[in-house]
């Protein structure tokens, strides 16, 4: 682990809305086939700091480099090229194309530019991959909340990203849900995928994160493997509050 | 190739042939009305273009066929320079307008975009009347050439047939397929790595190349050209609705509201001349009530349920 490059770093990353900061001075870093969490009570910054790393939002202050090139001053387009690929946390799908055309436009504009056959071929293997290769033809907004994630997932993972974003992928599914969920994700991991997971649900931290860092108030409160992070006492204290 | 596209290719050559035979067959009054009518499809229709995907509706049609209008009479008439020079002109100054246009208003949504066109278009409607008053003189402009109504319909056609084979190759293209996702999903659009602004600009540019240039060969036809006249915010709400009408998820949907529209709009004006607004308002309600899709989505509707 300790041997592979950087592929992300946040430079006093921070952004505020108005009066409110919402990411203070954050640094941190990601290294190549890394899976790192960012946890953190109810309107801590972790959001907010996926919006800044996908260039839907731009830092007041700091810097984001991806594989050593500045991102943070570039669109989100260009971003999205150039290998960082995400989920939202409340899902978006492409209401009114099919499952299908969701999966390929992530295919046909991210990092791969495939086209006709090559795009639909490669949106189709991503489908079975994560699930819902009988569901293709359906329009996507027939689907269930789990399916519609997993549209989303494929659709991220179409773009063959040097790293992907997961804003609570995983919240909102039923226990069994969770497992498959979890398991995908695992799954992406072992092949050397590159990934930042915002997540609430500290079981799959714990089975998928190797680092993980904590926020608070828009500051970085702590950071290293899920166990030693979750049984740091000034965690504890940021959520379930100070007494 | 397909055996549907075979088909779909038949029928368009077939419309094509029977189109451009109008001018044979009818002549006078309904090729008049025929020439309004194929005006109203390569605007409507190169219109549809943006909005169809964007859903940004846009009040500018008038200004684009205003400056093809005006400065192709400017020219004839003031410069002696050719007809075909001017258009050229006109669509290269109307392009790089919508360019402009396009650019200063991608931040805007929805209804700010529609105020921001349909304000632009009456500022620059009362520029070029002031300019042409106190500077060029207030006398009219004339626009002599040999044209006659067939060649100015021959010619329209012309545009429209071009519109529609443009339609045909963007839907076909990566640019039509982001239009499908922006118009779905502009931060999902973004996101996947699709320049949204170059997309979005681009084809507001083509809009305006059109107009810009239907202006242009339909301003023969009235020989004597103010800037009031060309410019005309009715031609913008016009094309909106015959677009809305037939529909805008399909290429050839404005086609479908076009016609009708048209036609009804020539009867209420030599029966009953004060109630066009009017007409135009009902209209509008009709597509809001009962018409969400357009023509184009009635008739799918309909065959969906005869099929099952
Ligand atoms: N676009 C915005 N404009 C103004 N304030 C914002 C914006 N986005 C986030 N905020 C504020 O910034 C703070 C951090 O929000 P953020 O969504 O990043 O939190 P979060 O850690 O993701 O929370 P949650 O766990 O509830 O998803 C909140 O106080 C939120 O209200
Ligand atoms: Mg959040």
């Amino acid at each position: 682990m300790n041997t592979a490059r950087t592929l992300l770093e946040t430079i006093n990353l921070t952004k505020s809305f108005g009066g409110l900061v919402a990411v203070n001075g954050l640094n941190f870093s990601v290294k190549e086939r890394e899976v790192v969490g960012i946890i953190g009570p109810n309107g801590s910054g972790k959001t907010t700091v996926l919006n800044l790393i996908s260039g839907a939002l731009r830092p007041t202050v700091g810097s984001i480099q991806l594989a050593g090139q500045q991102i943070s001053n570039k669109s989100a387009h260009h971003i999205a090229r150039n290998g960082v690929a995400r989920t939202f946390q409340l899902v978006r799908v492409l209401p009114g194309l099919s499952v299908t055309d969701n999966v390929m436009a992530g295919a046909v504009f991210g990092r791969k530019r495939l086209w006709k056959n090559h795009a639909l071929n490669h949106a189709e293997s991503l489908l079975q991959r994560v699930g819902l290769e009988d569901k293709r033809s359906l329009p996507v907004s027939s689907l269930t909340y789990i399916d519609q994630k997993r549209v989303e997932l494929a659709r991220a993972l179409a773009g063959d990203p040097q790293i992907l974003l997961l804003d609570e992928w995983l919240a909102g599914l039923n226990p069994s849900e969770l497992q498959t969920g979890i398991a995908l994700i695992q799954s992406l991991s072992e092949e050397g995928r590159t990934i930042v997971l915002v997540e609430h649900v500290m079981d799959a931290i714990r089975s998928l994160c190797h680092r993980c860092i904590v926020m608070n108030s828009g500051q970085l409160l702590a950071s290293g493997t899920p166990d030693a992070v979750l049984s740091d006492s000034a965690v504890i204290t940021a959520y379930l509050g100070e007494d | 190739m397909n055996a549907a596209s075979v088909k779909n290719l038949s029928i368009a050559i077939v419309c094509i042939v029977l189109a451009a035979l109008i001018p044979f067959v009818f002549n006078g009054y309904w090729l008049s009305i025929a020439l309004t009518a194929m005006m109203y499809i390569a605007l409507s229709t190169s219109w549809a273009l943006f909005s169809g995907p964007t859903h940004y509706i846009s009040l500018a049609s008038g200004a684009f066929f205003g400056i093809g209008g005006y400065l192709v009479a400017t020219g004839m008439s003031d410069y002696n320079l050719s007809f075909w020079l001017m258009m050229a002109i006109a669509a290269v100054v109307a392009t790089v307008l919508a360019a402009l246009i396009g650019m200063a208003t991608l931040r805007l949504s929805g209804v700010y975009f529609v105020i921001f066109t349909l304000g632009l278009a009456e500022m620059i409607r009362n520029l070029v009347s002031w300019v042409q008053n106190n500077f060029l003189g207030s006398r009219g402009l004339y626009v002599l050439t040999d044209f006659t109504e067939a060649h100015i319909y021959w010619m329209l056609l012309t545009v429209s047939v071009i519109v529609f084979a443009l339609g045909w190759v963007i839907s076909q293209s990566r640019l039509g397929f982001a239009m499908r996702i922006i118009g779905n999903d502009e931060t999902v659009a973004r996101h996947v790595g699709i320049n949204t602004a170059k997309a979005k600009v681009l084809l507001f540019m083509t809009t305006g190349f059109f107009a810009a240039i239907v202006g242009a060969i339909i301003a023969p036809r009235y020989s004597y050209i103010e800037p009031n006249l060309v410019f005309s915010p009715e031609l913008s709400f016009l094309v909106v609705i015959m677009a809305l009408l037939g529909g805008m998820h399909r290429l050839w949907g404005p086609l479908l509201g076009v016609i009708p529209f048209t036609l009804i709009w020539e009867a209420i004006s030599i029966w009953l001349p004060n109630f066009t607004t009017l007409f135009l308002g009902l209209t509008f309600l009709i597509i809001v009530y009962f018409l969400p899709n357009g023509v184009v989505g009635l008739l799918e509707k309909l065959r969906a349920r005869v099929a099952t």
